[in-house]
């Protein structure tokens, strides 16, 4: 024994076809979410329907892997039916964590379903002991998945601190701000990630071709425009090429993509449980792709073999990757 | 970031066969295509919801065609050359291979469009809800045609047999799963 974890790998799922696919690659654990504004990936054609997620479910619990239902967008006032019939359908269904992100769904899935695993959501933002010790003394919360804006050091002083297992996003799209209070798209959009399950939606993101260039857009502001043989980004605000004042530049972060994978060592040894691959808004050929590729550095790892990190690339975006707060360098 | 691209255009030679086959001919073999996928995966349809009568125009920019697919008609699909202009709803060009290889589900659609092989325009929330239908339904290009044959069936696999290797090296991508590669 090398005394090393095997960490939880939790993959990501739009479709009933994506997570057959993500357990033939090789995951621990499916998250997913219904098709309506009751979680965070609210796309269109994207989610289950109930009939998709109860059989789901069953297949992947055929094959030993767990299936996480995300529930983590903030009701409406006066028409929380949708979240509460979310809770209460993957209940039913048999799904193995509820992702939760709002106090009052919290309270309402430990009232119920007290013996039903509650996770936290990102979008709750909770990123320190004080934090999360409320979520498990009040709501029995099992797990927080962690905002992508600690230092592993700051996730090995937490992890010492709390009484919860925590998963941190090791691949994906990186989202720099506060998770579940960021308004930049609610303010160009008026649809928010928070209460309609979107960031940037696509009802308002355009691409056009300018001469040589390629302007995306998002609403009446242009976020980027970039020349022929330049990668393309997503047309996010907090990403965008913006001038202020006498800069001009990416002001927030730059288009990039989340690889911790050279990381998973450091994070497995400041007592991470699960590795989190974000991406249920991508296609079954990134979850095959990231879903093998991520198996194996963990497999490896905990068999105390040399890890083969990175090599994704091609799937991030503006092919680019970056190690995000993990090494914050910006700070 | 300079782009790293992975998907060949078709040898440029392709397009002149390609232009001399009558449109009439194209539109009813793409059309039967269109609706045995249709009929094949019912799911396609509901997950398109709203935008399943969006006029979507696949430009295969290796080759002297282009396809106006509007996938809630009866007859969804109308073939045209380049000069012609016609109006759509959302726009979706790249090489050949690359579409097909994101249709098949062996490339990322995201990625496709970070390295440029792919472009978009026009309504984005109509060409993300086909990308998530079409792979949702995991739809085989190859299979499905072959699943058109009929009694030629056997034929339609041996020439596919054939064909897809070639493609395959022009393109740099597979263009079929292991399965109709060895079927």
């Amino acid at each position: 024994m090398n005394g090393r974890s095997r960490l939880e790998l939790v993959c990501p799922a739009g479709t009933p076809a994506a997570l057959r696919t993500a357990i033939t690659a090789g995951a621990d654990t499916v998250y997913c979410g219904y098709r309506d504004e009751t979680n965070a990936r609210n796309f269109p054609g994207l989610n289950f329907s109930r009939v998709e997620m109860e059989a789901s479910i069953a297949h992947a619990h055929d094959r030993e892997t767990k299936v996480f239902v995300a529930i983590n967008t903030f009701p409406r006032p006066g028409d929380a039916k949708p979240w509460h019939d979310a809770i209460d359908d993957s209940v039913k269904f048999g799904a193995d964590a509820l992702i939760l992100a709002d106090l009052g769904l919290l309270a309402y899935a430990t009232d119920r379903y007290p013996h039903v695993r509650r996770h936290l959501s990102v979008q709750a933002a909770a990123a320190n002991p004080d934090s999360i010790a409320f979520y498990v003394r009040h709501f029995g919360v099992r797990r927080i998945v962690l905002p992508r804006v600690l230092t592993i050091q700051e996730i090995a002083s937490i992890n010492k601190e709390i009484e919860c297992e925590t998963e941190a996003f090791v691949f994906g799209s990186l989202c720099v701000m506060a998770e579940g209070r960021c308004s930049l798209s609610s303010y160009v959009t008026g649809k928010s990630p928070n209460l309609n399950g979107v960031c940037s939606p696509a009802s308002h993101a355009i691409y056009r071709q300018e001469g040589s260039e390629m302007a995306s857009a998002l609403g009446p502001f242009t976020i980027q425009r970039v020349g022929l043989d330049v990668s393309a980004p997503y047309p996010t605000v907090c990403k965008g090429y913006f001038t202020a004042a006498t800069y001009e530049g990416h002001v927030f972060e730059d288009p990039a993509s989340l690889d911790a994978s050279a990381l998973i060592p450091q994070l497995a040894t400041a007592g991470v449980t699960g590795l989190k691959i974000e991406g249920r808004q991508r296609s079954r050929a990134y979850v095959d792709a990231v879903v093998h590729k991520l198996r194996r550095i963990v497999d490896d790892y905990a068999a105390g073999l040399e890890i083969q990190a990175g090599c994704l690339s091609q799937l991030s975006e503006g092919q680019n990757t970056t190690h995000g707060a993990y090494r914050k360098t910006w700070r | 970031m300079k782009i790293d691209a992975r998907v060949a255009a078709l040898p440029t030679w392709i397009g002149f066969p390609v232009r001399a086959l009558p449109l009439p001919i194209i539109n009813l073999a793409f059309g039967r295509l269109v609706a045995s996928i249709k009929c094949r995966h019912p799911e396609l349809l509901e997950r398109l919801g709203t935008h399943a009568s969006a006029r979507f125009l696949i430009d295969p920019t290796d080759l002297p065609l282009q396809f106006l697919i509007q996938p809630d008609r009866d007859n969804p699909v109308q073939a045209y050359h380049p000069s012609f202009r016609c109006d759509w709803d959302a726009r979706v060009s790249g090489p050949l291979g690359a579409l097909i290889a994101m249709v098949n589900g062996e490339l990322d659609g995201d990625a496709l469009f970070f390295s440029r092989e792919v472009t978009i325009e026009g309504s984005t929330e109509a060409i993300l809800a086909l990308r998530n239908a079409i792979d949702a339904a995991e739809v085989e290009l190859a299979s499905e045609a072959i699943a058109l044959c009929g009694p030629l069936k056997p034929l339609a696999e041996e020439t596919a047999h054939f064909l897809l290797p070639i493609l395959r090296r022009w393109s740099g991508v597979d263009l079929a799963r292991q399965r109709v590669q060895t079927a």
